[in-house]
């Protein structure tokens, strides 16, 4: 029993990464007013970006470097289109989303010719599940060897970095000066733009930020998860992490929290394919696999209070005449 | 003071333009160190343009800015805030969600990490709290004050970023008449530590109350200056608008007809379920202006929404020139309409205007179902800018465009829009809120005077405000509204004092 557990909450770890990566992207870019649909398209673009030069060069280094190149990239098509150009942000998100989900199989078929696919990577180019310290020679011990052994040792980097940001996140939004101008953007541009300070400049910075997590993201799918790019594979990550950032009412320890929760149910729907469960009988595998829509369209109909978005998130700021 | 002589601020020559709009032209203007300089002027003469100018958010055209005697350039806030300059505008500019503390460091942090300068701001927010006395919770949610503190948060922020010239544009619009009289307090004691006021407000009282000096600006030149112990409330009315202004309304007789609105056993519930209405009965006659005074909250605005149409009343009839309704039946404010009574509502922004539509588009709310305003399924455009034009020209609205969207209008002209619509359609009975709220004196005389035209027309007007001059001045009688009842009625000759008891609420009958 205590294993089966320790497996769902283990895969629920590597599940949960990408999209608390994406969370806290959307977080950074929601934040400071601008709000993101297109951190789809920017995982999706990453993840291609990470696979292909991790397989070129053979280093997943320089693969979630490549990665946070191009997601960065996008990130600044989109603050370009919706800070300077002050440009419809939904829009603009989407078009990212169409433009990363056709040129990654386009740039894969030209490139590798193995219809869209990166090739698969070697361990080497891949990052690798790390044994922390101990976790061999306590892994006899009852109950919390298993625990230390089997879900929190034997990760790769990726699976630390991203519950790691969790606190940097809150850190720099809520006790940097940083943060504090992020937040004010976010809310009342005017009243930052009136304390002297530039909405532009601020919002491309959280862009920015918000493209380099996303990039963590799209490199975990392809070369720490997976072992290569394969079409279409952030398969809605962007959208849930979305939905994710509402439930924790664009704050990073909920944040956690949500995508924890959504991984759980996505290793719970995994774990339990094709298995009996008592008295139902075999359940459909898709039952499993809606649940964490239903569940998020449920608990933001009224279960988690009123979630109220940063007041600017979605517009553009235009000086107005007084 | 280095020396008292070098003004705090000169401006030489500044002009502005908005593409074809000459927003200010050739202004000159001297304000003195240590000193509070009025700025007034109507809606729309340029004077938050100029400030803007002065505030580094607009870049003049054309002229040149001293402060402190030297000539200097404002590119933005920020080059303002380093000079010594800080505005508290019109509309707060303040972070709703953040603390007191974190609104005034915003921009201002002292250091890359928080921690450091909340604790120095802390004290020095203490400091100036301490000095000007403004008292106020540094961990205050912001969102959370009244508007009279949300404005001292303003105030703050600006001195802790070291202001020693402070612009306030428009500041008493928001306050209750307790909240200005606060507020005059503190702008003496910023003076008379040496800070430079620039008070910019359209309101000839509050220039003669706290002023030193002033200046007055029409149609974005700035026409005079004056010593405020040697001008007049006329001098400086004359100026604003460039003709002389009669403050006072002139009332013809007019003979009274047969009553056209009759309203008995009124009670209305807001959406809460607390009774707002009670019991309310009074009628208004063909010639005759029915004032409701009474402290805003009293049931005013209930009252109107009920007999509008747009909510339902918990029992009481009316009577609309015979006919008889009942108002907690099903009516909307479409019929209402149809049987002859417009309404010109209190928050014309909420009610009476769609400020993202143009004007010619305002210009036929709620009657757009007419035939002559339409042609087929579709609008007939030519015929509603046509009639736009038309109303434009006869209510004076300026700019004179049909296109511009509603809310670049200036108060007054947007209440004259929604005026023309709900007088051109020739009603019988015409209930009106607030007509001159956030109306500047040139509007306010010549909505007065179509009111008055109404009831020259033998038409019966209803006519709620909070003004106890305006319901004074243009009444026939006068009902005072207390906690939703009526409490007194009085003739147009009641004194101020009189009917202020009645609107405070002390029995009259234990009085007497």
């Amino acid at each position: 029993m205590l294993d089966t557990i320790i497996l769902v909450l283990d895969s629920t770890f590597r599940l949960s990464t990408p999209l608390l990566f994406a969370c806290l992207a959307g977080l950074f870019s929601e934040r400071s007013g601008i709000v993101d649909i297109g951190l789809e398209g920017k995982i999706l673009g990453a993840a291609f970006a990470a696979a292909a030069a991790a397989y070129v060069f053979q280093s997943p280094w320089i693969g979630l470097l490549a990665g946070i190149i191009v997601s960065v990239l996008l990130a600044l098509v989109h603050g370009y289109a919706s800070i300077s150009q002050r440009g419809n942000q939904v829009v603009s998100g989407v078009a990212i989303n169409f433009l990363a989900a056709g040129l990654t199989v386009l740039l894969g078929q030209a490139w590798f010719a193995q219809g869209g696919r990166t090739p698969a990577l070697s361990s080497d180019a891949r990052f690798d599940s790390l044994t922390l310290p101990l976790a061999d020679t306590l892994a006899d011990v009852p109950v919390l060897g298993p625990i230390y052994a089997g879900l929190i040792s034997g990760h790769n980097i990726l699976v630390y970095a991203s519950f790691a940001a969790v606190p940097l996140t809150w850190w720099i939004v809520f006790r940097t000066r940083f943060g504090l101008r992020l937040r004010a953007v976010g809310e009342n541009p005017s009243a930052a733009d009136t304390a002297g300070l530039s909405v532009t400049l601020l919002r491309y910075r959280a862009t920015i930020i918000c493209g380099i997590l996303c990039g963590f993201s799209g490199a975990y799918l392809s070369i720490a998860q997976g072992a290569g790019f394969i079409k279409d594979m952030s398969a809605g990550k962007g959208f849930i992490a979305l939905a994710a950032l509402i439930f924790a009412k664009w704050k990073p320890v909920n944040a956690m929290f949500t995508c924890l929760l959504f991984g759980f149910l996505d290793a719970l729907a995994i774990r339990l394919q094709g298995q009996e469960i008592p008295g139902i009988g075999e359940v459909p595998v898709q039952v499993f696999q809606a649940l964490p829509y239903v569940l998020t369209v449920v608990l933001l109909a009224g279960f988690i209070g009123r979630a109220i978005p940063p007041k600017a998130s979605g517009i553009p700021y235009v000086k107005e005449r007084t | 003071m280095a020396d008292s002589n070098v003004p705090a601020i000169e401006l030489i020559g500044v002009s502005k333009s908005f593409g074809p709009v000459q927003a200010n032209k050739d202004i000159d203007l001297v304000v003195g160190k240590g000193s509070i300089h009025g700025i007034i002027g109507e809606n729309g003469a340029g004077k938050s343009t100029l400030m803007s100018i002065l505030y580094g958010f607009y870049h003049a055209d054309s002229g040149t800015i001293k402060v402190d005697g030297k000539a200097t350039t404002i590119p933005d806030s920020k080059s303002a805030i380093a000079q010594g300059i800080g505005m508290v505008h019109q509309h707060f500019m303040l972070v709703d969600p953040f603390t007191v503390l974190e609104n005034v460091i915003l921009g201002a942090e002292g250091g890359a990490l928080l921690k450091e300068g909340v604790a120095n701001a802390r004290r020095e927010l203490k400091r100036l709290a301490d000095e000007y006395d403004m008292k106020i919770d540094p961990d205050a949610v912001v969102g959370e004050l009244p508007v009279g503190l949300q404005q001292r948060v303003e105030i703050l922020k600006a001195l802790y970023r070291g202001a020693d010239v402070l612009i306030l544009d428009e500041p008493t619009g928001v306050l209750t008449p307790a909240e200005a009289d606060h507020l005059f307090r503190i702008l003496r004691v910023l003076r008379d530590q040496g800070k430079t006021v620039l008070l910019i407000t359209h309101k000839l009282r509050e220039i003669m109350d706290v002023t030193d000096t002033v200046s007055v600006m029409r149609r974005g030149e700035m026409v005079a200056s004056r010593k405020t112990a040697e001008t007049s409330m006329a001098e400086l009315a004359e100026l604003m608008v460039g003709r002389s202004v009669l403050l006072e309304v002139d009332k013809p007789e007019v003979e009274v007809g047969k009553p056209l609105l009759k309203v008995n056993g009124l009670n209305v519930k807001d959406e809460r379920g607390v009774l707002r209405v009670k019991d309310v009965s009074f009628e208004v006659r063909a010639g005759e202006v029915l004032g409701i005074a009474g402290v805003s909250g009293n049931g005013q605005s209930e009252l109107l929404a009920a007999l509008s149409g747009i909510t339902r009343a918990e029992s009481g009839t009316m009577e609309l020139s015979g006919e008889k309704l009942d108002l907690s039946g099903k009516h909307d404010a479409a019929e209402m309409r149809d049987k002859g009574m417009s309404h010109v509502p209190e928050d014309r922004h909420r009610m009476g205007l769609i400020n993202k539509f143009a004007e010619y588009e305002n210009s036929i709310l709620g009657y757009h179902r007419e035939p002559k305003y339409s042609k087929g399924l579709f609008l007939n455009k030519d015929a509603i800018r046509k009639e736009a034009n038309e109303r434009i020209e006869k209510y004076d609205i300026r700019p004179p465009t049909t296109e511009m969207t509603a809310a670049k209008f200036s108060g007054g002209n947007q209440q004259k829009i929604v005026l023309a619509r709900e007088i051109e359609c020739d009603p019988d009975v015409l209930l009106i809120g607030q007509p001159t709220r956030g109306v500047d004196i040139g509007a306010i005389e010549y909505i007065h005077n179509r009111i008055m035209d109404m009831r020259a027309q033998g038409k019966a007007v209803l006519l709620v405000s909070v003004e106890l001059d305006e319901i004074r001045s243009l009444s026939d009688r006068i009902i005072v509204m207390f906690d939703g009842n009526v409490v007194g009625e009085r003739g147009a000759e009641a004194t101020e004092q009189d009917l202020g008891l009645l609107m405070a609420g002390v029995n009259q009958e234990a009085a007497e």
